[in-house]
């Protein structure tokens, strides 16, 4: 389904970030910064008076020709970033909230791991592995 | 309106069939005033478009889609435009910018494809595309053709001509950048902006490429994307290169070379650009280029040896470190070189080598923080707070006036967050101009871990601090400006100094003791020929062994020779020739040194050095601890490095405490000697002897100690017993002197002889003069004492010689050559066992002639049952009362009396009710006692009266009425 998925930092510097075509790395890495500037826009945009009821799901950041970009933040302002084939109709909103909602719930478990610092770079294999369940689905 | 028309004909296809629909909904969506959903949807419709027209597989030739969407969205801003007002459209750039970038970037790859973009122009193939595309376009719709600005004539305008093409381009993506900054989105403007230093690079004018790289870079590096800063790293490159601009050309490659994102070959590339770079560069000599040295090779540890970085002058440091190198291919480096400041510091005198190795961590190893990486900046969190504690004491009286924390990296805490993303600015790594360098010459440094060695010689005393690293390949120096945690190393210079010590706790005069000499050379080396001259003290001698040997130890305590010792003795002055020893050395060596008693000097010296004990007449009191005498020697030393001598004390101790008693039996006399070792060492003592010094020939001293040695124990006691004996009529005073000879126990044989042991004494009128002698018997008719009924106490004493010398004074009188003396007795019995009924003293004349008896009869009630000893019967000399004058000329005797028996001014208390019971002779004594002169009592020495009778006990039954039995243990 998804063809790339990033975390990043609330500094903005990328925690993990990994694309399926990964000839493309390159061109997915650029897509994902440049998205973060529609992040930025819709927090301010929402603002801090509901914080705590907050939607954490940001929704399309933005569509190109091939990809759309989704985006999620959590609560410590750590962001999410999930890029789809545009291809690929069939996927609705609502699931793209639910790979959201597994994504946050295993960067959870990362940040529970007393072995990791929060701001390293994630290099857990669980993560990874749920990563790739995600991605897998697409073929 | 024809697309409606082929609508109703069913004649419309799939786009014609949306762009109906979306013109419909545009209008309608004008029409209530949503201009901006209008650009949502229009962006979301192309989206959507190029996707499905991509799925159902349509053909189009290349770029026609491309011209379709820029167009569409060309138009759609147009609409837009058209029906709001300036402000509404700056307010709302945030709908209308998607648009925008979508049509630049279908405008650039119109110009990729239809070779506009390229330095020469577009070829045939090249134009004969862009003709195929201007003729899919057909003809402009009417409405817009009188228009002087169609989207239409715009495209026309772009794909006619390469000028065109760049001046339509230029605008569009200048539009586009800042319609991003205007409304904050910084990235997508930066990234639009790459886009155009591609095109530019494309058209050959890197300058203004490099400008929009080094932008973009910025924003990625400040945010830490390793992919995008490789990459844009990787054009930016190409820019400088084309520009010339070598010193940062130079940079970006050797960055580039250790990006571990970029392939090995790529790698290798960039390390090779640096390295022909600098084996071209010899033609201008004294040209450098200096370039940061993180991106080259990390420092990551450093090693001192010796660890604790503390060497003394002229001695040799190495300072290891272990350089990372990034570079893919071995580098060969010139010169390694750090630059290390050099700074006094004012207490420098202080900084021995103790004090320093007290102060420095133990293993000598600095490991240097992971150094922030080229990327991601932001990532590295700031720098790990260092916290030290601070006292600050008044200097007066070392009391602490401030106490606080100091952060002592607060310049990397708190400097501008901008100023660290700036890494690729050539920022202006200064060289620092420092007198003292390490240097490293030629080495290679293969990728990964490298050790390099600097060796240096100390040369002048302080603290060289580490500045920086620099390593020069040909022209071009990579440095560390600043080398980080603080790395120093200290240089001291040392006087020479001598330590005299003994080996054991304390010194023992009398026999031989080590003395451990220790010279720390400092700065000075003992030449061959360099000796120390002892001046010796008297009473102390260095005893010179056949062979002494000395052991050479390097500064950190390493044995590094051992060689023999040459020790001269002549008179005063003992001279012993050090061993040649290079500076900063230890020499050690054990000489035997001996506390000689001194000359027999004039007595009466309990102060004096030697091993002599002298005391006064009668047995003093013992001192409560029993510590040892001790002596001081002082020897002066002439060092060969000073002019001045040293003196050394020394404390001999000596091992033994003697004391001396008088012991009667009748009229025989017994001399008793104690000797009390309280050293820890066991000794032989042996040849004890007793001479008298007064020599009066016709006094004997008869030994009756058996064994002519005896040990004596740590600790323990040995007693020494002499009989007096004397053929006429004896001395006054006796003067002893006590002599042993003593040697440890444990050594079998001494190579010295050693002096014996002495104590001088005397010992006064201790011929026995009276005898006391007292008896207790029953009362009449019973066969044993019995507690409660009265006993009879005959006290009898008795002269035992005629008038001798001692008995001249106030108490005798003489008439018709007839002498009597006046005694008192006293019964006291101090531990109440007796009750003395009537008189217990009395006052009684005595002839001065031998054998004259006097006999004193008493009641006495025993107390208690058992065996009782005898109630103490004592005798004082009776001193009468005189006459003023007299009493003046007594005045000594006063004083004697009064200081003569401390326990019997106590007697005189406790028995005062009893004396004063007397009432006759001593009414007035307690009142008047220091008014008028009054007769006195005078204690007699211990030798002059003996009781014969001490020590003896009486049988005492206990009385039939007695119900109560009463033990009493003591």
């Amino acid at each position: 389904m998804a063809v790339c998925v990033a975390v990043i930092a609330k500094e903005n510097y990328p925690l993990y970030i990994r694309s399926v075509p990964t000839e493309n790395e390159l061109k997915f890495h650029y897509m994902v910064h440049t998205s973060l500037d529609v992040v930025d826009e819709k927090i301010s945009a929402l603002g801090k008076a509901l914080v705590d009821q907050r939607e954490l799901y940001l929704g399309l950041l933005y569509p190109t020709e091939d990809h759309k970009v989704y985006g999620y933040v959590t609560n410590s302002k750590v962001k999410f970033v999930m890029v789809v084939d545009a291809s690929n109709t069939a996927l609705r909103d609502n699931e793209i909230r639910s790979m959201f909602r597994k994504l946050h719930n295993s960067y959870t478990d990362v940040m529970c791991n007393p072995f990791y610092n929060p701001g390293d770079r994630i290099q857990s294999r669980a993560f990874d592995s749920m990563v790739t369940s995600m991605m897998i689905q697409v073929c | 309106m024809e697309k409606r028309e082929l609508i109703q004909r069913q004649e419309a296809t799939l786009l014609d069939l949306r762009s109906y629909l979306f013109s419909r909904q545009c209008t309608l969506l004008l029409f209530l005033q949503r201009p901006w959903e209008v650009a949502q949807r229009a962006l979301e419709l192309l989206h959507s478009c190029v996707q499905e027209l991509k799925l159902l597989e349509v053909s189009v030739p290349p770029g026609a889609l491309d011209c379709w969407v820029f167009l569409s969205c060309l138009e759609v801003l147009q609409r837009i435009e058209g029906c709001c007002d300036r402000a509404q459209i700056d307010s709302n750039i945030a709908h209308t910018v998607g648009l925008w970038s979508y049509a630049t970037e279908k405008l650039k790859s119109l110009g990729y494809l239809c070779g506009l973009v390229s330095e020469k122009g577009p070829n045939s193939e090249d134009l004969n595309r862009t003709v195929d595309l201007l003729a899919g376009l057909g003809a402009e719709r009417p409405e817009t053709a009188n228009t002087a600005q169609s989207p239409y004539k715009k495209l026309r305008e772009a794909l006619s001509s390469v000028e065109a093409f760049e001046k339509h381009y230029l605008d569009l993506s200048h539009a586009t950048i800042e319609m991003y900054t205007s409304i904050g989105r910084i990235r997508s403007a930066k990234f639009v902006g790459k886009d155009l230093a591609e095109f530019y690079v494309r058209k050959k004018s890197p300058q203004k490429a490099e400008l929009y790289l080094q932008g973009a870079l910025k924003n990625y590096l400040a945010e830490g994307w390793a992919l995008p800063i490789t990459h844009t790293r990787k054009q930016l490159a190409e820019c400088q290169k084309h520009l010339g601009q070598i010193e940062n050309y130079l940079q970006t490659s050797s960055l580039l070379a250790s990006d571990c994102h970029l392939t090995d070959e790529e790698r290798k590339y960039f390390c090779q650009e640096i390295l022909n770079f600098a084996s071209q560069q010899t033609d201008s000599p004294g040209r450098k280029i200096v370039l940061p040295m993180h991106s080259f090779a990390q420092l990551k540890s450093l090693h001192f040896d010796p660890s604790n970085a503390v060497v003394h002058v002229g001695g040799v440091l190495s300072v290891e470190i272990t350089l990372w190198s990034q570079m893919p291919v071995p580098v060969h480096v010139e010169q390694i070189a750090a630059n290390v400041h050099f700074s006094i510091e004012k207490n420098n005198y202080r900084k021995t080598a103790e004090w320093l190795t007290k102060h420095k961590t133990a293993n000598g190893i600095i490991t240097f923080p992971h150094e922030p990486a080229p990327f991601p900046v932001s990532q590295n969190s700031l720098p790990a707070l260092e916290l030290y504690e601070m006292f600050e004491r008044s200097p007066s009286d070392n009391s602490l006036s401030t106490t606080g924390i100091i952060c002592k990296n607060v310049h990397m805490l708190l400097r501008r967050q901008e100023s660290s993303s700036a890494l690729e600015v050539p920022s202006g790594v200064a060289l620092e101009d420092g007198a003292h360098l390490l240097k490293c010459s030629s080495v290679t440094l293969e990728p990964g871990a490298n050790k390099v060695l600097f060796r240096t010689q100390a040369k002048e005393p302080g603290t060289y601090t580490l500045r920086q690293l620099c390593a020069s390949v040909g022209p071009v120096w990579f440095v560390l400006p600043h080398v980080y945690p603080i790395v120093q190393y200290d240089v001291y210079s040392q006087e020479p100094q001598l330590h005299v010590e003994p080996i054991t706790d304390s010194l023992l005069a009398g026999i031989p003791q080590k003395v451990k000499f220790t010279v720390t050379t400092g700065h000075y080396t003992i030449k061959n020929g360099d000796s120390l001259q002892l001046s010796n003290a008297e009473a102390m001698v260095i005893l010179c062994r056949t062979e002494n040997r000395a052991v050479i130890y390097s500064n950190t305590r390493e044995k590094s020779s051992d060689v023999s010792l040459r020790v001269q003795s002549s008179g005063k002055v003992t001279s012993i020739s050090l061993p040649a020893a290079p500076a900063y050395h230890l020499i050690e060596f054990e000489l035997d040194v001996l506390s000689l008693p001194s000359a027999p000097a004039a007595r009466g010296g309990s102060n004096q050095p030697g091993l002599k004990e002298s005391q006064k007449t009668c047995p003093e009191k013992q001192a409560a601890g029993h510590c040892m005498v001790t002596t001081d020697h002082k020897v002066s030393i002439d060092c060969p490095w000073s002019i001045y001598s040293t003196v050394i004390a020394l404390t001999f101790s000596v091992p033994f405490q003697t004391t001396h008693s008088l012991l009667s039996a009748g009229t025989r006399k017994y001399v008793q000697i104690c000797v009390q070792n309280l050293s820890e060492l066991d000794f032989r003592l042996s040849d004890s002897s007793l001479v008298d010094i007064g020599g009066s020939t016709d006094l004997q001293l008869v030994p009756l100690n058996t064994q002519s040695q005896e040990r004596v124990h740590s600790r323990q006691s040995v007693f020494f017993v002499w009989e007096l004996k004397w053929t006429r009529e004896p001395p006054p005073a006796l003067h002893c002197c006590f002599s042993v000879g003593f040697s440890p126990a444990s050594e079998e044989r001494l190579s010295v002889s050693l002096q014996p042991y002495t104590y001088e004494f005397q010992v006064e009128n201790f011929f026995t003069l009276y005898n006391v002698k007292a008896e207790i018997f029953p009362p009449l008719g019973m066969e044993y004492c019995k507690t409660g009924s009265l006993c009879s106490l005959e006290v009898s004493i008795t002269r035992l010689s005629d008038l001798l010398e001692v008995d001249k004074d106030e108490a005798l009188t003489e008439s018709d050559e007839y002498f009597t003396t006046k005694l008192m007795y006293e019964v006291v019995d101090n531990s109440s066992n007796w009750a003395v009924c009537g008189k217990s003293s009395g006052v009684l004349s005595m002839p001065v002639a031998a054998q004259a008896t006097h006999r004193v009869h008493m009641e006495v009630m025993p107390l208690f049952a058992g065996h009782l000893p005898f109630p103490d019967v004592r005798l004082f000399k009776y001193l009468p009362h005189h006459s003023a004058h007299s009493s003046q000329l007594d005045a000594d005797s006063w004083i004697e009396n009064d200081s003569l028996s401390v326990d019997k001014h106590v007697d005189d208390g406790v028995d005062s009710s009893s004396i004063k019971s007397r009432g006759s002779v001593h009414s007035a004594a307690s009142t008047e006692h220091r008014g008028l002169p009054m007769p006195r009592l005078q204690a007699f020495p211990p030798g002059q009266v003996f009781n014969s009778s001490a020590g003896m006990q009486v049988f005492v039954i206990p009385s039939k009425e007695d119900h109560v039995l009463e033990v009493s243990v003591t």
